[in-house]
């Protein structure tokens, strides 16, 4: 071994038992360990929602996000048991396990484009995610139904929801907006049908602070489409706004004269009326049902054609049906009516409100024992829509209401214009029977026996006639020659005229008269003899 | 057989390179450069261990955590790294996935295992196929750097993917659990003494 190699310095021992470097796995279990426990304690709540599609959800990327926060994944999707739907496992973060309440709703946020509004445009670029409605329970939940359609307001919006009631929809659909005074003040929520199938149910939610201009009176009306009247002041357009021209609407109003609008109770259902007039007509809360059977044509007559007594509507025609009487085999038409008593109801001088037109005060029965009868009157000559009218008419026969039957039946008299074509029936019908062939035949007959006299007449009269007529010239030729004699008898007559008499006196005048003027052509015809120039010079002057 | 410097009590500097001979002392030091000299490195095994505990540690939320969050108009994400290397798989890039999937999956495990099994057969003193448990060392040594490759496609990518709105790509947490594994492991097989693989082999034969 080369003794060159240098030793190595010794030096004094350095005190150091426990190896620093084991720092460094402590230090790395120490992250481990705490990444551990804290993810353990991160884990959060499991929920499972149940959608009708998995359209636009992705298991481990879908978020669930409350106010655009993220509160949780999308963690898994599977089929439903039963095929109809999905069920999406979902993991909410820590300290989001309060959104998983009772009335908790989940609904996937997709691009939607409504008439009135367009959402979820985000969603095209972001994909979809699961939206959030947390509910206002404190009892957890776990399983959830998700909502197809995102609800028109969400729990923290304040406000109030009510429940209408609607003979239909209308143009209605979620979302449509509810006005007050032409503002929008809340929208349609949601809309069922009923259970029976006789209306529709509609949610609407009124905001804050709008919500406390409803009160138990308020009337709501479809505020849909344009309202073209026609009246005294010409033609009035109304709409309540654009809007709800294309998407439909509902507008409400509180009448003005409800002194101290009482608040709602939680069951309310308001009804939806058709329009603003009709919402603000009194409400019929009484209704009394009658029949009227006509005998005549009831064309032109509808249900929900009005009744009016002598003008003012009083109630409407409920049904028309047939009835067979197999008694007496005859067929008639009761017409049911409904009679508003409130409508009729009058205020007596003094203030005293009168006896209800009701068919418990017999106030009817005595009006019928007056003349009270039901008649069907034409309301307009254009369309020929009938009307029920009710009036007095003294003369007619008398009767009693029988209110026994239920309902009962009102009398009904002939309408004005049926009067009229009864008696151009009657009229018509007696004509036909005048037996006018037979009349003929007889003029027939009569000309007939005419003729045969006249033939008679002809053939047997006439010769005699002629011999008669021959007989008669003989005897005017004898009178001509009377005639002869007469006139000789006049001359004779004439000769015997005096020649005193006024005519041969004038006739003597006549005579000498026609002697001068004779006289004087003479003298004429002398000049002109001699002068018969003066034809063309006139008369010479005489030379002096 | 050949004969070891330890055996012949020869010590050589780690710095400079002098070969000394073994003093007599509690600790020694080089006459030339003074640097401390060692027959052995000190604690050699047990700081390897730790290293080794430290790395295998964090090896689970390296691969647990998102490594990435992207952020971009169309939503935010996050990905650990097998999700990464599946989306790769399923999109198609079967081959890219491979390499990662080798590179940040495989040979962290490797090394970690590789490091294991070395030092549990030195500490048993075993002269179980001693000169394959040296390749072996000699290969956890050589590929380390390439477990950096992951460490590196975010480092870019968090860089270079920065438009505010349109998107933003953040290191997440196993990022900095991944690159504290790659780089304990390789202290580990640096602190590792290879020279204790043929200890047991001397002394049997001496």
């Amino acid at each position: 071994m080369p003794e060159r190699i240098p030793e190595a310095l010794a030096a004094p021992k350095s005190g150091r038992s426990l190896p620093l470097v084991w720092i460094v796995p402590a230090v790395a279990l120490a992250i481990g360990a705490w990444l551990a426990v804290s993810a353990w304690l991160e884990r959060g709540t499991q929920i499972t929602i149940h959608f009708r599609t998995a359209e636009g959800l992705q298991a481990g990327k879908t978020r669930i996000k409350y106010k655009d926060v993220d509160v949780g994944l999308i963690t898994e999707i599977a089929l439903a048991s039963d095929l109809t739907g999905v069920i999406a496992a979902a993991e909410l973060v820590k300290g989001a396990d309060k959104l998983a309440v009772e009335d908790t709703r989940f609904w996937v946020v997709r691009p939607r484009i409504s008439g009135s509004t367009v959402s979820g445009l985000q969603t095209l670029l972001s994909g979809t995610h699961v939206a959030v409605d947390v509910g206002k329970s404190t009892q957890r939940r776990r399983l959830f139904i998700g909502l197809e359609q995102p609800p028109a307001f969400t729990t923290d919006v304040p406000g109030r929801q009510l429940t209408l009631r609607a003979e239909d929809i209308g143009s209605l659909d979620i979302g449509s907006p509810v006005y007050y005074r032409r503002l929008q003040v809340g929208q349609v929520a949601a809309y069922e049908l009923d259970k029976d199938g006789r209306a529709v149910k509609v949610t609407i939610f009124i905001n804050s602070p709008y919500d406390r201009f409803v009160s138990a009176n308020s009337r709501f009306w479809h505020a849909s489409g344009i309202d073209m009247a026609l009246d005294a002041e010409g033609v009035r357009v109304k709409t309540e706004s654009l809007v709800s021209l294309a998407i439909g609407g509902i507008a409400f109003a509180t009448p003005l004269d409800e002194a101290e609008p009482g608040p709602i109770a939680a069951d309310t259902v308001f009804s939806l009326h058709r329009d603003q007039a009709q919402a603000f007509k009194n409400p019929d809360r009484l209704a009394d049902s009658y029949v009227l059977v006509f005998d005549q044509s009831v064309r032109g007559l509808q249900p929900g054609a009005p009744v009016d007594f002598r003008g003012i509507v009083v109630g409407e025609v409920a049904a028309i049906r047939t009835q067979y009487d197999p008694g007496s085999k005859k067929i008639s038409i009761p017409v049911e009516i409904r009679i508003y008593p409130e409508r009729f109801t009058s205020r007596l001088r003094g203030g005293a409100k009168s006896a209800r037109l009701g068919r418990e005060g017999k106030f009817v029965a005595g009006l019928v024992e007056r003349g009270l009868r039901a008649q069907l009157r034409t309301g307009s000559l254009l369309t020929g829509q009938l009307y029920v009218a009710l009036d007095f008419f003294p003369d007619a026969p008398r009767t009693s209401l029988d209110l026994a039957r239920s309902p009962p039946e009102l009398p009904t008299r002939p309408s004005t214009l049926e009067d009229l074509h009864a008696t151009l029936v009657s009229l018509a019908n007696k004509l036909e029977r005048v037996p006018l062939e037979q009349m003929a035949t007889n003029v027939g007959h009569t000309m007939q026996s005419l003729d045969s006299l006249v033939k008679r007449l002809d053939t047997e009269l006439a010769p005699e006639a002629r011999s008669t007529l021959a007989e008669m010239r003989k005897a005017l030729a004898e009178t001509t020659k009377t005639m002869g004699d007469a006139s000789r008898t006049f001359a004779s007559a004439e000769k015997s005229l005096a020649p005193d008499s006024a005519l041969f006196a004038e006739l003597a005048d006549a005579a000498r008269e026609f002697a001068r003027t004779a006289q004087t052509l003479r003298t004429l015809a002398d000049y002109l003899e001699r002068n018969p120039q003066a034809l063309l010079r006139g008369k010479a002057e005489d030379a002096p | 057989m050949s004969a070891s410097a330890a055996r012949l009590g020869l010590v050589g500097c780690p710095t400079c390179r002098l070969v000394s001979r073994v003093a007599p002392a509690e600790t020694m030091l080089c006459r030339r450069c003074l640097a401390p000299l060692e027959l052995r490195k000190p604690g050699s095994i047990g700081r390897c261990w730790a290293l080794l505990v430290a790395a295998m540690a964090l090896y689970v939320p390296a691969n647990t955590l998102p490594i990435m969050y992207t952020s971009s108009l169309f939503g935010s994400q996050e990905d650990t790294l097998m999700s990464g290397i599946l989306f790769l798989w399923q999109s198609g890039s079967w081959y890219l996935a491979l390499i990662v999937f080798f590179a940040s999956i495989l040979v962290p495990l490797a090394k970690i295992l590789g490091l294991a099994l070395l030092l549990v057969s030195v500490q048993l003193r075993s002269s179980w196929r001693p000169a394959e448990r040296a390749r072996l060392y000699r290969l956890v040594e050589s590929i380390g750097r390439w477990s950096m490759l992951d460490i590196f496609v975010v480092a870019l990518l968090v860089t270079v993917v920065q438009l505010t709105a349109l998107a933003a790509v953040h290191a997440g947490p196993a990022a900095l659990a991944f690159g504290a594994v790659v780089v304990l492991t390789m202290a580990a097989a640096q602190s590792f003494d290879p020279r204790l693989i043929w200890d047991p082999l001397e002394q049997a034969h001496a």
